[in-house]
Parts: C-alpha cells; structure tokens; sequence
C-alpha cells in the first residue's frame, strides 16, 4: 500500500517535468535539453537554501526561479544569437554541470536534518489522518501525495489559465506557426523566451520536491529527465486521444503517472533499474516511429 | 501612402554572383489604392513584398508609410501597420488553435497582448457577424481547430484575421495560388469586398494575368528588379490578360535578345 502511494507521489512529482515538457516541446516545438540540467538545478538550490534554513517554501520557489532562468539562457542562444535548439539546451546543460556541482558543494547532499515542504504538510495533515484509522507511516506518505497532488493541480489550473489568456494565445499560436504570430505583430524572440521560463521553472519546481521527497539532492540526478518528460507526454496523449488545451494538459499528468507505475510494474517483474533510461527511451523512440510507420506503409520517413 | 524610394535587395545565389532581386526600385502607392503586382518568376515581386513586410532587409533605399519611416522596423513591428496573407494557408494560421483563437491573436495585432481572456464573448459575436458576412455557415466552425477547414476557408479567415484591425497596408502574396478554382474565386469574392468595404491601400502579388487583369486599380508588372510597366486609370480598367500575355513575351523575348547579345561580346572578346 504504501509503496503503490509512493509511487503515485513519484509519478506526480514528476509530471511537472512532463508539463514543462509539454510547454517546450508540445506548444514550442522545441526538444528542450536543458529539462536534464534545470530539473537538477531545481533539486541543488532548494536543498542549498533547505540546509541553511531557508523556509521550505521559499526554497522550493527558489528552486524554481533557479529553473526558470536556465530556460531563458537556452532561449537567448536560440531566439537571439541564432544557435540551433538542441546545440543551445546541450550548451547550457553542460554548462549547468559545473554550476550544479559548485552550488552544491559535494556530488550529494543528505536533507536529513532539514525541515522540508512535504515534512510541513505532513505536521498538518498527518494528526488527522492517523485518528481516521491511517498508521504513521502511511498517513506522513498519504500526507505527502496530497501536498504533491495539490502542487500539481495548481500547476495545471494556473498553465490552463495563462494559456487561454492574449498573451498565453498569442504564445501558443507562436510556437505553431512562428509566421503567423509575426505577421500579427508577435515577437516570437521573446515567446520563445517566456516558453522556456515556464517550462524550465516547472521542471525545476518537481526537482526541488523529489529531492525533498526522497530526502537528498544528487548533481546526477537530472540526466535523462526530458526523455522521461517526453515519454509521459506521449503516454498521455496515447491515453486520451485528440484533446484540447486543458485535457491535454491533465493528459499529460496523468501519462506521467501511469508511466511511473508501469515503471513500478517493470521492476517488480524483474527489470534490472540501469536499464530503467534505456527502457524510457525505447518508449519514446517506439512513440515517435510508430505513427510514421502505421502511416507510411511500413516505411519510417526522417519528414 | 506607400513610399519605397530607390529600395535595393540583393541575394548571393548559390555558387554565382550576388543578385539584385529588387534594384533601387522607387513606388509610391496613395492611400486608398488596389495595386495588382505581376512579373515573371523571379522578377522580384515576392521580395518587394518581402521587403515591405520586413522579412528581408533593404540594403539601401528607404520606406514610410502612414507618416512613418519603417526602413529599420523589424518585421513584428511592421505587423502594427501592415496585414499580410501568404500563399500557404498554413502559414498564415496555427493549425493547433480553434479558429476563434486564431481570430483572438488577430484582435491584438498592434496592442499589448494582457493577461485578460483571450476567447470572450463579445470577441465571439464579433467574429461570428464578420465570418457570417463573408462565408455564410463558416461562423458555425469557430471552435474547431482551424486546421480542419479548407484551404480557401483558411485563406478566408487569413483575409479577416489581417484586416480584423484595419491595417494601414494589406499584402498579398499569391494568396489564391495554392488553392482550387473555385476556391479561388471565392476567395478573391472575399478579398475584392474586404478590401473595398474597409477601403484598404492593398498591394496584391499575383501569377493570374486574368485577375491581374480584372483587379485593382493599378497594375505593377515587375522585371528585373525594377518597374517595367505602371498602368493605372482608364489605361488600366482597358487591360486585358492578353495585353498582358503580349507584354511577357516581349519581356522574355528581350531576356533572350540580352542572353544572345552577352554570349556574341563574350565570345568576341574572349
């Protein structure tokens, strides 16, 4: 029971890195390495600013501010100095290898003795949860998937909203059709750049809280996180079919949770973990061939 | 009022010389004005229009328009005064967003897009009378993705999206040559009423020497980069296509005149 419920923890906290995902490369277009250095960025600031007694939810939105800034360094490589997407993420992800290392000290960094976001839930929810019949330890984890459900619903109700809002449309119709969007006298330059803010300020967001949750911050724990954040997105879609904004946009949540527990499945069948990140880009490549090859005959085209 | 005064693009074409798409080409177009621009491919007309658009840069030269010198805006600034409709339907709409969100980007063409609602009510019936006005029954897609029109509803949306604030200059670049005939002619129906109703100053490139013919009240046939020829007035209502099939010829048979000419100086004094 508990292990199902920290696995649903898990998979939320990550769907916020499916969200960001799905800002950068769904509406954007834009395969945004950075995801692997920012969602670390995210976890080392808030465990810096954790472990020197910042108050947790400050930290978290430090983390988070942390994140949004590496977006923008992508989007200025790309939108103003003209530097290819992928070349542009690579760049400022290596270049976050050595920030990430020097903020945090160390490689790794326990947050045992700190006092963390989902601790604080957990002393406000947990009381009430034990006297409704839940053990200790369940409900401190029941406690911790609701504050993580609630970040997570507010992070999506806050994406629904802006991207219904003019200037949320005028984004979305930028990253469709950058043509277009110019034509009605939008700087795509700059959408590029709030695009990626938000995308990265939500991946850095879930790392500050998985490294809350499973209590430490690891310079190596972003790698692969935008595969991970592709393969939900796609998961999602498969799950619901053609949708608009706001249930793509819980789709995408809810990718990131089946992912998980699929994940949780695997390696309780046996799959040796090191072969967790190649099993997640398999996902993706089969998700990104298959339409092709259902819609070419059998033959898989590069366009 | 157009000005563009001794405009220059040049282009470096692959492995050859630098080409002057567009050479120190002067026009003046008085506000109210529907110039039909024609000329053989590669005449430059597309990038006369690209130039005032602001997708490429004029090397020399100058361009106001409306009171103001636009020669160094960027493109998205130009978008303030000027509306444009491409030849892509595509190109010209964001196939992902219902039409009504298309319309709603529209609507802030030249203003600050806010944090305010971008889909309203009000924004709702306004979109539904004008479509209503132009395609009976195409107000009845305004929640569907516009890419599931057609490519003449597209380019009908595209017409209204340009003009939803009146734009101090509407181009238009070949904008009925990807579609059928009769998508076509409903599509020039809807430009020919837009453009008189809200009596726009239009600039409309075009490869059909029939419209160009019947459209406008001013033909630019383009050669070369320059004005070749610049009918208006009872001279232009007198245009017919084949006047202007007749001016082609003469056009490319005086390409090849210079050909033939260049290669007998080449080889004399080689």
């Amino acid at each position: 029971m508990i292990t199902l419920l920290s696995t649903w923890t898990f998979g939320l906290a990550l769907a916020l890195v499916a969200l960001g995902v799905f800002v950068s490369y769904r509406l954007f277009s834009f395969p945004d390495i950075t995801t692997d250095g920012s969602f670390t960025l995210g976890a080392v600031v808030t465990a810096v600013l954790l472990t020197a007694g910042i108050d947790p939810l400050l930290a978290s939105l430090g983390g988070l501010a942390a994140g949004g800034l590496a977006g923008c360094a992508t989007a200025v490589l790309h939108a103003f100095l003209g530097i290819e997407r992928l070349l542009a993420g690579i760049l400022v992800t290596t270049a976050l290898a050595s920030v990430n290392l020097v903020v945090l000290g160390r490689s790794n960094v326990p947050l045992s003795g700190a006092h963390t976001l989902l601790d604080r839930v957990e002393g406000l929810l947990g009381p009430a949860l034990v006297r409704a019949g839940l053990s200790a330890s369940g409900a401190g984890e029941a406690a911790r998937l609701a504050a993580v459900l609630a970040i997570v619903a507010l992070a999506v109700v806050v994406l629904w909203m802006f991207f219904r809002t003019q200037l949320g449309t005028a984004m979305r119709a930028g990253g469709d059709t950058a043509t277009m969007a110019r034509a009605l006298g939008r700087d795509t330059g700059g959408m590029t750049l709030a695009g990626l803010a938000i995308a990265n300020s939500l991946t850095a967001l879930s790392g500050g809280l998985v490294a809350q949750y499973q209590g430490f911050a690891d310079v190596q724990m972003g790698i692969g996180m935008v595969v991970w954040g592709m393969a939900s997105v796609f998961l999602g879609a498969a799950l619901v079919g053609p949708v608009r904004l706001g249930g793509a946009l819980v789709a995408t949540v809810a990718g990131s949770v089946t992912f998980r527990l699929l994940v949780a499945a695997a390696l309780r069948a046996g799959l040796d973990p090191d072969w967790l990140k190649a099993a997640t880009a398999v996902v993706v490549l089969a998700a990104l061939v298959a339409p092709r090859l259902l819609s070419r005959g059998g033959h898989a085209r590069t366009h | 009022m157009l000005e563009l005064t001794d405009a220059v693009v040049s282009f470096a074409s692959p492995g050859g010389p630098l080409v002057r798409a567009v050479d120190g080409l002067s026009l003046a177009v008085p506000a109210g004005s529907f110039v039909v621009v024609i000329g053989t491919n590669g005449s430059g007309k597309s990038t006369l229009l690209g130039a005032i658009a602001g997708t490429v840069r004029l090397e020399a030269g100058s361009m106001r328009l409306a009171g103001h010198d636009l020669t160094r805006w960027r493109e998205h600034q130009r978008a303030r005064l000027v509306g444009r409709v491409f030849q892509d339907p595509r190109a010209g709409t964001a196939s992902s967003l219902t039409v009504l969100e298309n319309i709603a980007v529209a609507a802030c063409r030249g203003r600050r897009a806010g944090l305010r609602w971008a889909t309203g009510r009000r924004l709702r019936e306004e979109a539904a009378r004008r479509l209503a006005a132009i395609v009976p029954g195409l107000e009845t897609r305004l929640d569907q993705p516009i890419g599931s029109l057609s490519g003449g509803q597209r380019q009908i949306v595209t017409l209204v999206m340009a003009t939803w604030q009146r734009p101090e200059l509407l181009l238009l670049d070949e904008h009925t040559a990807a579609l059928d005939p009769a998508a076509a002619d409903r599509v020039i129906q809807a430009t020919v009423r837009i453009i008189r109703d809200q009596g726009l100053t239009a600039l409309m490139v075009t490869h059909s020497l029939a419209q160009a013919a019947a459209l406008g009240d001013r033909l630019l046939l383009i050669h070369r980069g320059r004005v070749a020829l610049d009918v208006d007035g009872p001279a232009k209502r007198r245009l017919t296509a084949d006047d202007l099939a007749e001016r082609f010829d003469a056009l490319r048979r005086g390409d090849q005149l210079d050909d033939a000419a260049a290669r007998t100086l080449a080889e004399a004094y080689v």
